[in-house]
């Protein structure tokens, strides 16, 4: 690895450290040679006292010393370092090796500086042998990061060349460290969305403000981390390492039969929802009942969902795949209850004896409902009611409900079969079962509906009609074209009429409204029932497992920012800032959260 | 350096503010809430055990009395977790940002980043809080799609309230570093890559550096 070494300034041992140089912090000691003659820049106004930040990564801290190598954001006035390059190397291959890590991945990779991790008291030739580090790989501002083995004193300095017309004019700013964690800040993922594929090669980021750049040059040099420190190539690096590549063939067949299996059931899913989409559901019937049946609504959800992971088009955002991923586990969690609630319900033949019970509670309810009819028709709560209006109704509705018991005995033959294949479409997931659920008990309890709609009705009808006999009776009128309410001059015969009907009105007001007060009450309960399973039914559809999963295990792929901490902090030496990634709490899940009222 | 300070909160306790000068460029205030009494936790525990034990007279219920006990407990723990904050700090770093930190009771820390990119200013408002008036310390975000128009206003030292003249010490470093920021941003870079050809030493070309490693690893 070694070469013939020439030189006139190594050989040396230790380095130059910033701190030692006495004298103004601009007067730059010349190296040995005469001055590299840079071509006089015109565009290089800094201003003074300028702090410069140099991103370290922390695993670099501990490395010997070389090259440091990374990027330079001057919109930022920014270094990020990446690696640190190991003596020794070939400058042409060093060269070699940042263009094709250049042209891979998109990022300007050059050498930032010198890292020097030393030990012992500093020579004046090391120093010298450095600067001429600096003349072979110009960039500027040049970097001369200094550590003392085994304390946690550093230094750091950044000189700017200028020309040779002013030797004694290059300054050095202040830098600032800024420790990051290279794995953490990948694994992250705070960088902004990647570029689109037809943007040229070079740097891109000029959107990218703040820390957003150091992220995304992080990110996007994952081909210079996948190099291992043990490949015998020409130049030694030292960063993080990645994974490299996947050893498992498993999980490599896995990605690879993933395409095909998506597409597949891509086209599956297309298939049914255009066979669901077509004009017959479109009928006014069925397309009554298909929005009032909570069943369909969420196996519509269900077919959106499933298609949106199946799309063969890939999540644009690190939001998008982690929808898509909750949706997956949901959808896999559904299906799991599901089938375990099928074996439960066939181990116990449960849905036998169910089919056996529900006549039995059908006849039941019917039974109390008429119990509570003839309480109505007697003095309910001791309410004196108008005998003939309370007869009508309740023969009305005992009528009713004896045509239910017929409809429901008519059934029974056929529910056993019913419930059968009712519990078979647990497979498709629990909540397409519970949704089936509360449609049965909607269709059980569709006569305590109805009553409702008629006792509605009624007293409905009733409230308008007092109301407009009030204002009557007032002698006032609603303007329709107004909007208000008028006064209006009644001939004699329609007040008398009037005032007669407002009192019939009035005096047969208790029956009905009791009759609204009951039969409204039962429908709450109804409603409530069905309300509790639908919640059910949405926690299980819209509850972030994925997410949460995340949170226990990986908590740094949930990153919502960075937090800093000042280190220790000694007079004189440089400002020393450890970067790390703070975790939010759960993302907030955009899946579809409670379902629009049907 | 660092020197500490007392001042007093709006309602008249003691705060303790601390300020840290790490450089010219970076700054650190830390502000301490005055800490939970032993005058108060006893008030709060005894109502919670008389009210219990008047439960556990009328009902002949011991498990009412263990209820408080763990009810105590509980909300203590939740109460030192979720809402006493110990101290904030107000973290500025020249080029890169503001950092808020809470720290609780408990040691839990809930921290606030705000890239320097996006701040417009740090003010001083006035706000109706209840029955009074006071002034409190905000930060100013720039609006993305208007340059000089404000898109949220983000307040600070919000649990511990400090009077004005605490205010205005905060203040005046904020905007001393805040203007420092300023007038080194508007100056255009000098950034760019060197273009010319750099002299190669005379030993050029091929030649290896190498440096003989002081330890081996």
């Amino acid at each position: 690895m070694g070469l013939v070494s020439r030189g006139a300034a190594e050989a040396g041992r230790g380095a130059a450290s910033a701190v030692d140089r006495p004298g103004p912090p601009d007067a730059v000691p010349n190296p040995t040679p005469t001055p590299p003659a840079e071509g006089a820049d015109p565009g290089s106004s800094r201003s003074p006292g300028m702090v410069l930040k140099a991103f370290f990564p922390t695993c670099c801290a501990s490395a010997d010393s070389g090259l440091l190598v990374g990027r330079w954001v001057p919109e930022q006035s920014s270094a990020v370092v990446l690696a640190v390059v190991h003596f020794p190397f070939i400058p042409i291959q060093v060269k070699e090796l940042l263009a094709q890590v250049q042209q891979a991945s998109q990022v300007g990779v050059t050498v930032l500086g010198t890292w020097c991790h030393r030990r012992q008291e500093p020579e004046e030739s090391l120093g010298h042998f450095l600067e001429g580090l600096g003349a072979i790989f110009s960039h500027r501002p040049w970097f001369q990061l200094c550590r003392e083995r085994g304390s946690k004193s550093w230094s750091c300095k950044a000189t700017h060349w200028q020309g040779p017309a002013s030797p004694a004019a290059s300054g050095e700013d202040q830098v600032m460290l800024i420790f990051y964690d290279q794995r953490k800040v990948l694994l992250s993922q705070l960088h902004p969305p990647t570029a689109l594929p037809d943007r040229q090669a070079g740097d891109t980021t000029a959107s990218a403000g703040g820390l957003a750049a150091v992220f995304d040059t992080v990110a996007r040099s994952e081909a210079l981390f996948q190099s291992d420190r043990f490949d015998e190539g020409p130049v030694r690096l030292s960063h993080w390492q990645s994974e490299g590549m996947e050893a498992s063939i498993l999980v490599e067949l896995a990605k690879w039969a993933a395409g095909p299996v998506c597409l597949f059931l891509a086209c599956l899913l297309s298939l049914i929802s255009a066979a669901s989409a077509c004009r017959v559901f479109k009928l006014w019937p069925l397309s009554f009942i298909w929005s009032k049946l909570s069943t369909c609504e969420q196996l519509r959800h269900r077919l959106e969902q499933l298609t949106l992971i199946f799309s063969t088009r890939k999540a644009e955002s690190p939001a998008q795949l982690m929808r898509k991923a909750n949706m997956l586990v949901s959808v896999l969690l559904d299906v799991a209850l599901g089938l375990m609630l099928l074996s439960w319900l066939h181990r116990k033949d449960l849905i036998g004896q169910l089919a056996d019970a529900l006549i039995p509670v059908a006849d039941r309810v019917a039974e109390e409902l008429q119990h509570l009819l003839q309480w109505l028709m007697g003095a309910p709560a001791g309410l004196k009611m108008n005998r003939a209006l309370d007869q009508v109704l309740g023969r009305f509705f005992l009528y009713h409900i004896h045509l239910w018991i017929s409809y429901i005995h008519l059934m029974s033959p056929f529910i056993e079969r019913i419930l059968w294949h009712v519990g078979l479409s647990a497979c498709l997931g629990l909540t397409v079962a519970l949704s089936i659920l509360s449609d049965i008990i909607a269709l059980l309890t569709f006569h305590i509906y109805c009553f409702y709609v008629y006792g509605a009705r009624l007293y409905c009808l009733k409230i308008h009609g007092l109301s407009s006999l009030w204002r009557l009776f007032r002698g006032k009128k609603w303007n329709v074209l107004r909007q208000r309410v008028d006064s209006c001059s009644y001939d004699l015969d329609q007040l008398f009429i009037g005032t007669l009907l407002f009192t019939i009105l009035v005096f047969l007001l208790p029956t009905t409204a009791l009759y609204y007060l009951v039969f409204t009450l039962l429908r709450l309960l109804v409603v409530a029932v069905q309300g509790l399973i639908h919640l059910l039914v949405d926690l299980i559809n819209s509850l972030p497992l994925y997410s949460l999963g995340l949170r226990l295990c990986r908590p740094y792929r949930l990153a919502a920012g960075v937090k800093f901490r000042v280190l220790e902090h000694e007079t004189g030496r440089p400002l020393r800032l450890l970067m790390q990634v703070s975790i939010a709490c759960i993302l907030p899940c955009s899946s579809k959260g409670l379902r629009e009222p049907g | 350096m660092e020197d500490e300070q007392s001042f007093s909160d709006i309602c008249g306790g003691r705060l303790a503010l601390q300020r840290r000068f790490y450089s010219p460029s970076c700054l650190e205030f830390c502000l301490s809430c005055p800490r939970i009494t032993l005058r108060s936790l006893t008030a709060v525990t005894c109502t919670v055990w008389l009210a219990a034990y008047g439960l556990f007279t009328l009902c002949e219920n011991t498990m009412i009395l263990s209820a408080a006990i763990f009810i105590t407990l509980l909300g203590l723990l939740g109460y030192l977790h979720f809402v006493k904050i110990d101290h904030e700090t107000l973290l500025i770093i020249d080029s890169l940002g503001i950092q808020m930190t809470s720290s609780y009771a408990s040691g839990k820390e809930s921290t606030t980043f705000i890239e320097m990119g996006q701040v417009n200013d740090v003010v001083i408002n006035e706000a109706i809080y209840m029955q009074k008036v006071i002034y409190y310390l905000c930060i100013l975000l720039k609006d993305p799609v208007e340059p000089h128009g404000i898109s949220q206003v983000v307040p600070l030292f919000q649990s511990a309230k400090p009077r004005l003249d605490c205010l205005i010490e905060v203040y005046r470093s904020c905007q001393d570093i805040l203007a420092h920021q300023k007038a080194t941003s508007t100056s255009p870079e000098g950034g760019d890559k060197i273009i010319s050809a750099s002299n190669r030493r005379s030993h050029s070309g091929m030649g290896a550096y190498w440096h003989r490693q002081e330890d081996k690893r």
